[in-house]
């Protein structure tokens, strides 16, 4: 059984948490319990039905305020596959929240209102899927009960949107019109939307092809810790530790080690179930060498043909997660697959309109929940690919070194 | 774990790789990690990814048990079984000492759960741990689906649920002062079923109340509590002896047990897989107290 890893947008009003509740009830995985407390809770506010949306309140500040404050994460199954939804609330801290729950998701679940059709948010929220290469993207029009289930609503939003997308990289994008409050088309066909020729929500979860998103070709293997037992059995074991980020990996194979430049092949690769013929992401492995070299973490093992881009210059797509904002000049720590390094900021080339695109080249900082392109210079070099062509090689943190907060998440360009 | 040639990982496999690329990340980037564990199923399922994480070496940290004093014989052996044949050093953090040393008072109700969080503390002060991985699950309870693998706790231990670090991708920020900590959640992203599914496929050894047997117990609050030392019958409340089994492993006086026949691992799992009330729900009497019992708990440091 496979896991899909999916990220949901929008805001309350969109009938988000309404959507998640009717996917967790409508396959059979709300337990009595939390079902029962829902209902009380309901009952009490005086709500028309059962509310689906209280199953997704969590904190005890989120419940008082009625909002969502972080992400959460929630867990289903079918008997085709096992879900991880990443519930980012749309309205506080948007870009944080789904920068984070977009950064580990193979599919991004966007809702859109009937009634509004496209707004600010739906852009947003497209365009932030598009930026962290979410490979699928599904637009759900909800509320179709609110418009008479009417074809024509449907194909003017779908239309809309598709002119936007345009303009965005996005792999796959499909539409599915939906009535999270009645479940029309969230598990079961509708009958409502006879006009309708495509699956339900849920069919298209469990039968979306997520195997061809991974990089299969470009071997990138961050050393992450090296085990060495000095025990009696194992006496001269040196294994390198980590998990694959690229490629495939097979003993014999010819490989090279970053930074040192040194050439070596594959004798074996390890696991505590015994020797592997292969290994490719995300597998946790231990690879072992055949010479016996200098290796430790934060080194890179490649293939000495196809090596990542080795740098002291990074320019990224910086998005902004602290409420102090981006300091020209300023110093941090960057951790970067399982190396760390420090790094100036050189320049803020532009800032980009989340909601228009627009570039503004006048910008001076990023400020919370805003994305810029940013030129960074590191203290040793750093082993990247394009995040477009790798997520995990393609990807880092901004430390702020004073506080141990993360302030930027980094896609480098 | 074989390869197959579509190169696709299971959902298991996938798990299981992620939560050994946490034990890994913790073992390089801190100086003095532990590792909690109760003999519980998630400590278990825990310890037995740490140890294929760093095999064939040794798991390069010990590992810490807060005891209530209040706990079923059957896991204590289990506990100090494991961490023989594993060749671990065990840290034990005593509540009765706590009491004893004037830390807490017991409560009025003898319910010594609440208690373990002051322990808890001192002994991560005591053993300047720097990280502290715990078993829990996302999909255990509200509070805790919102919690992330690397939790920073400040220098009393406290979780503040709304200034969390952002955490993306497979990046985790472990960064802290002197005398913070992290708590590192391993099986954030296993269900109950994943954990039950799991043990069976590497044939994990329990300790044996985790399958049905015989038990004295009696109702209280609608969950089967056992007869024991730790336990006052109460009048009106009926002693009998049937079949049963624990879902999850607390302090004696506090957890419920189902009545089950269910003596196999696939027995156990076509039970969890029918079963339509959370195992929290259905055997903590620690989770009932308020709504938000768990959430309050953890901002204090509980587990």
């Amino acid at each position: 059984m496979e896991l899909l890893r999916f990220a949901t947008a929008g805001s309350v009003d969109d009938g988000k948490s309404t959507l998640i509740g009717r996917l967790l009830y409508d396959t059979k995985s709300i337990f009595e319990d939390q079902l029962e407390a829902v209902e009380r809770t309901s009952r009490d506010r005086g709500d028309e039905h059962v509310n689906l949306a209280l199953l997704t309140d969590g904190l005890r500040a989120e419940r008082e305020q009625g909002i969502t404050i972080d992400v959460a994460y929630r867990y289903f199954a079918t008997p085709k596959r096992s879900f991880i939804i990443a519930d980012t609330p749309g309205h506080i801290q948007y870009t944080r929240n789904m920068v984070t729950g977009a950064s580990t998701a193979s599919l991004a679940l966007v809702l859109v209102d009937a009634r509004n059709g496209i707004v600010e948010q739906s852009r947003r929220h497209a365009f932030l899927a598009s930026l962290l290469r979410v490979p699928h993207l599904v637009v759900c029009i909800n509320k179709m009960d609110l418009v008479d289930y009417d074809e024509t609503v449907y194909n003017r939003i779908k239309d809309e949107f598709r002119a936007f997308a345009a303009k965005l990289d996005i792999g796959d994008l499909s539409f599915v019109p939906i009535s999270a409050l009645h479940g029309d088309n969230v598990v079961h066909r509708s009958q409502n939307m006879q006009w309708y020729d495509g699956t339900s929500l849920l069919h298209h979860l469990e039968d979306v092809h997520i195997a061809s998103d991974r990089n299969l070709i470009d071997t990138r293997f961050p050393v992450q810790y090296v085990i060495r037992p000095q025990s009696t059995a194992h006496h001269d074991y040196r294994g390198y530790a980590g998990t694959v980020a690229g490629g495939v990996l097979k003993p014999g194979d010819e490989v090279i080690v970053l930074p040192s430049g040194l050439k070596t092949t594959i004798a074996g690769i390890d696991t505590a179930d015994g020797p592997l013929d292969e290994a490719f992401p995300p597998m946790s492995v231990t690879v072992r060498l055949t010479d016996d070299i200098d290796v430790s973490r934060g080194d890179m093992i490649c293939r000495p043909q196809n090596q990542p881009k080795v740098s002291q210059d990074l320019e990224a797509m910086v998005c902004w997660l602290s409420d102090e904002p981006l300091r020209d000049r300023g110093m941090y720590a960057i951790k970067h697959t399982t190396r760390t390094a420090r790094a100036q900021v050189r320049a803020l080339d532009y800032r980009i309109d989340v909601n228009t695109l627009h570039r503004d080249e006048s910008a001076e900082t990023l400020s919370l929940n805003e994305i810029g392109r940013v030129k960074l210079r590191t203290t040793v070099p750093m082993f990247v690919d394009e995040y477009r062509r790798n997520r995990t090689t393609g990807s880092f943190l901004v430390i702020d070194e004073a506080t141990g907060a993360t302030v930027g998440a980094g896609l480098v360009l | 774990m074989s390869a197959s040639t579509t190169y696709e990982l299971s959902s298991q496999q996938a798990l299981e790789a992620e939560s050994i690329h946490i034990f890994r990340e913790v073992a390089a980037e801190f100086e003095r990690p532990v590792l909690l564990f109760s003999g519980g199923k998630d400590s278990v399922v825990m310890l037995h990814l740490a140890a294929k994480a760093f095999w064939p070496a040794p798991i390069p940290f010990p590992v810490m048990h807060i005891d209530t004093g209040h706990n079923f014989t059957e896991v204590l052996e289990f506990r100090d079984r494991t961490v023989e044949r594993l060749g671990l050093r065990l840290v034990v953090g005593s509540v009765e000492d706590s009491i004893a040393k004037g830390r807490v008072r017991e409560r009025p109700d003898g319910i010594r759960n609440p208690l373990q969080t002051v322990t808890l503390l001192d002994s991560i002060t005591d053993g300047q741990f720097d990280a502290v991985f715990g078993g829990a699950r996302r999909d255990e309870e509200k509070a805790r689906a919102k919690e992330r693998v690397f939790s920073f706790r400040d220098e009393f231990g406290q979780w503040d649920p709304k200034n969390q670090r952002p955490e993306l991708w497979s990046l985790y920020n472990g960064r802290h002062h002197k005398g913070e900590h992290i708590r590192v959640f391993p099986l954030s992203n296993w269900t109950e079923l994943d954990i039950w599914t799991y043990l069976a496929a590497e044939n994990v050894d329990l300790p044996s109340i985790y399958f049905a047997h015989e038990r004295e117990v009696f109702q209280r609050d609608g969950m089967w509590l056992a007869v024991s030392e730790f336990t006052q019958v109460r009048e009106g409340e009926e002693v009998v002896r049937m079949s049963v089994r624990y879902r999850t492993v607390g302090d004696v006086p506090i957890t419920g047990a189902v009545e089950s026949t269910a003596k196999t691992y696939d027995e156990v799992i076509t039970e969890v897989a029918a079963t339509r009330v959370t195992e929290r729900g259905a055997t903590r009497a620690d989770d009932r107290l308020t709504e938000a019992a768990m959430e309050d708990r953890k901002r204090e440091g509980y587990f």
